[in-house]
């Protein structure tokens, strides 16, 4: 099953993931993380992720891995 | 399983200290992917400008020098005279490129300087507060602009990439955006391009990089990220305006 991983340290909230994703299957979270920004989480299932690294794509920070 | 999307090896895994949602973070891993699919990474020379792109050397795991304020071109020229079998590309954003550097990238393109050049257009300075750039939109609100810049006042948006194309000593320049998954591929492509023109002795290559500066935009993220689709995109067109070899 296709999975990612987003690094919470590295990650800034800018939400440009949540926005690239097709089956917008990630949201920005409600806790504040090391740098003092809303990281983003992954909401979906692994069945409902294809593993299509758009969301890895767009972000700035390099900070999402995907795994198929 | 594999890991399918992954940190170029060109690029440092370091924190940046890039504002959120700027696309220099997405510029600086396009092409950084770019070295690493050419296998460049140990032969290449980065020439870094002034600007919020500064910190070039921190962030990619290749030789870097840093120069003043526009002399990127000129400098890059030096070290490929001096080491035609290194890679070397300029980083240079458009306070960088189009306002202080005018006159040394004009000449080295016109000379047609075996070099590339990633040029970063964000329409403002980023690094000193958001400054009215060359490449600043009409009536776009700028700190040195408040009202929004008037043609009669501070003159008209310079497009680069047209302008560069005109000059006969360059092979390749194009334009690209990291705005949305699509405009982004094709920015890959681009960037590609233009380094496979120095890797083949093709000649000067040049990429203008449509990029969001969210912070001096007064804009979040997500709405600085679409303004560059909706306003940039309308007066920076995208594509490629020259391409002397086909590629
Ligand atoms: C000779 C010189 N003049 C002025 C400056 C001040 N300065 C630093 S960065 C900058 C503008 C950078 O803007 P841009 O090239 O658009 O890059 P960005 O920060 O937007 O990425 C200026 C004017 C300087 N460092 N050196
Ligand atoms: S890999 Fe594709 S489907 Fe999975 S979370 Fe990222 S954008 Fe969404
Ligand atoms: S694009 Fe990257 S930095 Fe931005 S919210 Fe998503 S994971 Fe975080
Ligand atoms: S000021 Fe603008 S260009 Fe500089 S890091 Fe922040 S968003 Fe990027």
């Amino acid at each position: 099953m296709p999975r990612i991983e987003i690094d919470e340290l590295r990650c800034k909230g800018c939400a440009l993931c949540t926005i690239a994703c097709p089956k917008k299957l990630i949201a920005t979270s409600e806790h504040i993380n090391n740098l003092g920004y809303k990281p983003a989480v992954f909401e979906g299932t692994e069945v409902q992720c294809t593993g299509c690294a758009l969301c890895a794509e767009m972000c700035p920070d390099v900070a999402i891995k995907v795994f198929k | 399983m594999q890991q399918v999307f992954k940190r170029p090896t060109s690029l440092k895994d370091v924190q940046t200290h890039f504002c959120p949602g700027c696309h220099h973070g997405t510029i600086h891993r396009l092409v950084a992917e770019a070295l690493d699919e050419f296998g460049l990474q140990k032969e290449t020379i980065g020439i870094a400008s002034i600007g919020c792109s500064v910190f070039l050397y921190y962030y990619f795991d290749i030789d870097v020098i840093e120069t003043p304020h526009g002399r990127a071109p000129a400098v890059a020229t030096g070290v490929k005279r001096a080491r035609p079998d290194r890679f070397v590309f300029t980083y240079q954003g458009d306070g960088d490129l189009a306002a202080i550097g005018t006159a040394e990238i004009i000449h080295a393109a016109n000379r047609g300087e075996h070099i590339s050049v990633i040029f970063v257009n964000n329409t403002t300075y980023g690094m000193t507060g958001g400054q009215m750039a060359p490449t600043t939109l009409l009536g776009q609100k700028t700190s040195t602009s408040p009202y929004g810049r008037k043609p009669q006042v501070e003159g008209y948006p310079i497009r680069m990439a047209e302008l560069l194309s005109g000059l006969d000593g360059v092979a390749f320049s194009a334009r690209a955006a990291v705005n949305s998954p699509k405009n982004l591929m094709d920015a890959k492509k681009q960037i590609r391009k233009a380094f496979r023109y120095q890797v083949e002795g093709k000649g000067f290559s040049f990429v203008e990089v449509l990029a969001a500066c969210p912070t001096n935009w007064g804009m979040n993220p997500i709405e600085a990220n679409e303004r560059v689709g909706r306003e940039m995109c309308e007066f920076f067109k995208l594509g490629t305006f020259k391409n002397t070899a086909e590629l």
